[in-house]
């Protein structure tokens, strides 16, 4: 086969470069291209359609484009967040992708000057019944873990499903935040023609050569095996003492731009580096201190070594530079310059061995067009795993016990969620996390949702309903939305549905985010997620930030006390349509209400004033499972029951299980006195009290000891032990 | 200078538990290995030495906790 | 009350612990290559994974300029509280008895728990580690309980790692040094949890009265 189609690229792509260069690409040149010119580099088959997403807004510092997006938080600070995946990696060595998947968001946050303050993950794989599942789910939970306690930022949320279109690519996407003084933050552009290009951090070895395009821009299938030497290894302890260095060498006004490295290491971050700042860069292979002895230029230029950051110096200050570096023990060397040229030149000991022009290089990749066909029905499968005959009280304790509502403290109990002592909320304790930041006099929240299950069924209506969790999960905890970043895990976008899914759901993305008034500050697209048996659901993934005046404020979703009034709030409009007990009874099928988006984000500013002003004991958004799963959620978390009677669902036309069971945006669970929450326009449905949940649905009732509650939603600890 | 090629073996005490060792034997018969016991795992240490007679006093210091490791010095020159 | 806090490569909860000292009296950062402690009246040794708890945990850090300052400081008896991997640089050091294992059950737990300190007091105070499960054979435990040197014992039902005897906390037998896996300084904000915490800060400052 053709080396350029071995590596990924197309016969008409391998032309377009000889054509740009004027010249057959040699091993080195064409080595680079195939991996910027990759999907997961170049964004080919999504770049057009990512243009639609709003991007500005008065809080926003730094858009698309940048390491990371951020969004100013007041007194002269700014919060950098970013979400991206690490799913190809993930699925052959869970372990160690999904630590690294950490590592290089950690790097995308810090490479802006800000120092990581907050580390969230939203994790997907197939059914527990499955050993493979079981296998990847601990290898991530445990490298997450490892990466992050580590490295000592504090994991303050995530969410875990399990869907069997997951099972042959699980779904591993990492999200930072970051705290920046505004003014300290530096961009990535190259600048200053003589500058020197220096390279901190880990020495360069083979890891995860060919890693971009090669896992990334093609299917998995059989021969995984063959792919492991293309994995990398994490170090956090060294991570940590770069991280440290950057901090202070920015500090002290050391660098002129600093890029992470990451998929394609060098080649992309001076590749990019030289493309923002308009400039060409020089880099001698020789320079680059190496782990491996004899490796070809080629293999130095690629390498995804973790652990490795570049930055731009001016020639005066690098001898200062390099002695942060050595105090923080962490390697730094001199590897090249900023020229005027507009090339990318690769040299070793001199010798010019690579030469490419940095437009054709970075910007020349050809971008594709969709050509989406809605499919015909549902694709994905049914599997009823819910007895026939069971009771409204059993399907409750189902839904409680399905692995993607459970409890997840399993997961996150391996995590550090308070180290840097700003976690108001630790998981599990309010829909959303909250971090107190002092230097502002104010905190924020963070939310990562997404539900590809719901996507599937309807791509538009299922990412503004992604959207629409996120801003309602803020404003339980009182927070308003500043930014979104978002990971759009597909699959193959060159066959129809994928790319139909793709298309629907960047729209429902671009209108959600326009009519709440929610920028898009950056995000990542993880594509080909599909194997033999399909692709995955279509998934993307929300990632939300917010601000809120008083963290002390901020509301919890257990019941608080006995005689709490309960009452629901918002547009709610329940349909068992995409629900988990559609899924459980094998029902599943296209199509989906649409969200009303107007009258969601009234009630966010409703439930966000309310507990701003401490009016309200408990707030809890109603999602998978429906309202019984929310109340029963409410119930254990406080240790008490309640009664609740749901005929004013019923009275604007709900079956008792849609008002039981059904999902959809729109609705808030509150607790509180029954005057205030009648004041605040939220139907009263019952009160907390005693120790069993009753829920009366018309003809159907539940009454479950909360001990029953409590065991079947705590589960998953039993069975995953 | 002639360096010696030496290998440490670590490996917990008997007597303490190990629960990665335990953790291990107890997967095995899952994986198709029958009649397999008393796992332990431990670790293994390669280095080049210039002085291979100092090597008992790194291995005291550092390289094994005395009070839960015993360690086993292997050196592969051939010297005992 | 001037408190030192070392920062080792790798430390974690270094600034955590600066803060809850800094609410009890004056308190600075030591960089692992500082040898000189003066004007310091207690050293906190802190969490984190120091040097990646590469080999073992606190096994490399003992051995930085900044603790051989303060093994010696130690030895002429003044106050040292060790933390978590600062617990493990101890008994590392040889400064506390004992060691620390791998959690009985192989896995990392960050939780909440009760702690019972040697006045019999209640603290509530989070955990957060992989390596905490106390270790000294039998005789060595008999006779730290006889001469009282342990601080801080797991509530019953607590003990998230199998520690001997639900140890959390030993002291050497002068008793100017003490160490804990859980961590105090996570509890001394009633915005961010309890603030049973202080109670162990004010324990050293108090033994050094």
């Amino acid at each position: 086969m053709a080396k350029h189609r071995e590596l990924g690229l197309t016969d008409s792509e391998f032309e377009l470069i000889c054509e740009k260069l004027g010249r057959e690409p040699n091993d080195v040149e064409l080595a680079m291209f195939s991996l910027l010119w990759s999907e997961h580099c170049a964004y080919k088959h999504s770049r057009k359609l990512l243009r639609r997403l709003p991007t500005e807004g008065e809080r926003v510092v730094m858009g698309p484009g940048e390491n990371a997006g951020a969004v100013d938080v007041g007194e002269g600070h700014a919060v950098a967040f970013k979400v991206e995946s690490h799913n190809h990696p993930s699925a052959v060595e869970p372990f160690q992708g999904a630590a690294t998947g950490v590592g290089g968001i950690l790097r995308d946050v810090f490479a802006l000057g800000a120092r990581p303050i907050a580390i969230l993950d939203s994790l997907r794989f197939g059914e527990l019944d499955s050993v493979r599942s079981r296998h990847l789910l601990d290898g991530a939970v445990r490298g997450i873990g490892h990466y992050g306690n580590s490295i000592g930022v504090a994991t303050v949320g995530g969410e875990i499903y399990f869907e069997p279109p997951y099972e042959h690519n699980c779904l591993v996407n990492a999200m930072c935040v970051g705290l920046a003084k505004t003014e300290d933050m530096v961009r990535a552009a190259a600048a200053g023609v003589g500058n020197a290009v220096v390279l901190m951090g880990a020495s360069t070895g083979r890891d995860g050569i060919g890693g971009a395009s090669v896992l990334a821009s093609a299917e998995l299938g059989d021969g995984d095996d063959a792919k492991r030497p293309t994995v990398q290894i994490g170090d956090p302890f060294e991570e940590s003492k770069l991280l440290e260095c950057c901090l202070e060498l920015l500090g002290r006004g050391l660098l002129v731009s600093l890029q992470d490295l990451g998929a394609a290491g060098l080649t992309s971050s001076a590749g990019e580096m030289a493309s923002a700042g308009g400039v060409g860069i020089d880099l001698d292979v020789a320079k680059v201190p190496l782990r491996e002895a004899d490796m070809e230029p080629f293999e130095v230029m690629v390498s995804e070594s973790q652990e490795r950051m570049l930055a731009v110096v001016e020639p005066a200050r690098v001898a200062e530079a390099i002695a942060v570096c050595e105090k923080w023990q962490t390697g730094a060397a001199e590897i090249g310059v900023v020229t005027d040229s507009g090339h990318v030149r690769v040299l070793r000991d001199g010798e010019v061995v690579g030469d490419m022009p940095v437009g054709a290089l970075v910007d020349g990749c050809p971008l594709y067009d969709l050509d989406p066909a809605e499919p015909d029905g549902w694709i994905y499968g049914n599997r009823r795993t819910l007895d026939e005959g069971a009771s409204a009280g059993e399907t409750l304790l189902a839904l409680l016990a399905s692995p993607s509502v459970a409890s997840k403290r399993w997961a996150f109990e391996q995590y550090d969620s308070i180290v840097g002592s700003r976690t108001v909320r630790r998981p599990e304790s309010a829909d959303a996390a909250v971090l107190q930041i002092p230097e502002a006099g104010n905190a924020i929240a963070v939310s990562i949702d997404g539900n590809g299950r719901r996507v599937a069924c309807d791509p538009y209506a299922g990412t503004i309903e992604a959207v629409l969790e996120c801003a309602q999960n803020l404003a339980c905890v009182g927070a308003e939305p500043l930014g979104l970043t978002n990971c759009l895990n597909f699959g193959n976008p060159e066959k129809p549905v994928p790319a139909w899914q793709l298309d629907r759901a960047v729209s429902g993305l671009a209108d959600a985010c326009e009519a709440l008034g929610v920028p898009v500050v950056g995000g990542n697209v993880s594509l080909y997620n599909e194997g033999p048996e399909g692709p995955i659901y279509p998934t993307p993934v929300v990632g939300m930030v917010g601000e809120l005046p008083d963290p002390a404020r901020a509301c919890g979703s257990a019941f608080a006390k006995e005689g709490d009034a309960i009452g629901l709030l918002g547009p709610f409009a329940p349909s068992l349509a995409g629900s988990e007990l559609a899924k459980l009874r094998g029902e599943l099928d296209v199509g989906l209400p649409r969200p009303d988006v107007e009258a969601v984000a009234a009630a966010c500013a409703t439930v966000r004033d309310a507990v701003r002003a401490g009016r309200l004991s408990s707030a809890h958004d109603v999602s998978d499972g429906g309202l019984a799963c929310a109340l029963a959620e409410s119930a254990i978390a406080g240790g008490l029951g309640c009664r609740v009677d749901l005929r004013p669902l019923l009275e604007r036309g709900c079956s008792p299980e849609e008002a039981l069971f059904g999902e959809g945006s729109g609705g808030f669970l509150v607790g509180g006195e029954r005057s205030v929450l009648e004041e605040l326009g939220a139907t009263s449905i019952g009160a907390v009290g005693r120790t069993e949940i009753e829920i009366a649905a018309g003809d159907c009732s539940i009454a479950v000891p909360l001990s029953d509650a409590s065991g079947a939603w705590r589960s998953l600890s039993t069975q995953l032990s | 200078m002639a360096t010696t090629r030496a290998r440490v073996l670590i490996r917990p005490k008997e007597g303490i538990l190990d629960p990665q060792g335990k953790a291990v034997e107890r997967a095995l018969p899952a994986l198709g290995f029958e009649g397999i016991e008393h796992v332990r795992v431990g670790r293994m240490v390669e280095l080049e030495a210039e002085d291979p007679e100092r090597l008992g006093e790194l291995c005291e210091k550092l390289l094994a906790n005395p009070l839960i490791e015993d360690y086993e010095i292997e050196r592969l020159d051939g010297a005992p | 009350m001037r408190w030192g806090v070392l920062q080792l490569p790798g430390s974690c909860d270094e600034r955590d612990a600066l803060h809850a000292c800094s609410l009890l009296g004056e308190a600075r950062l030591v960089w692992h290559e500082e040898r000189d402690l003066d004007g310091i009246d207690a050293v906190v040794v802190p969490g984190g994974f120091s040097y990646g708890d590469y080999l073992r945990a606190g096994a490399i850090a003992r051995f930085s300029p900044a603790m051989e300052a303060v093994a010696e400081f130690a030895a002429s008896g003044g106050p040292v509280l060790g933390i978590c991997n600062g617990f493990q640089v101890l008994c590392e050091a040889g400064l506390l008895p004992g060691a620390l294992l791998l959690n009985e059950d192989l896995r990392f737990h960050c939780r909440q728990l009760e702690l019972i300190a040697e006045d019999g007091a209640t603290l509530s105070i989070p955990a957060k580690h992989g390596e905490g499960r106390y270790y000294a054979p039998d005789g060595a435990l008999d006779e730290l309980e006889a001469k009282g040197q342990v601080a801080y014992r797991y509530a019953p039902g607590e003990n998230p790692n199998g520690s001997a005897r639900d140890i959390a906390g030993v002291r050497n037998e002068a008793g100017n040094v003490v160490g804990l896996m859980p961590h105090p300084e996570h509890a001394v904000d009633p915005l961010t949890g309890s603030t049973d915490g202080l109670k162990v800060f004010e324990a050293v400052a108090e033994a050094l009265a």
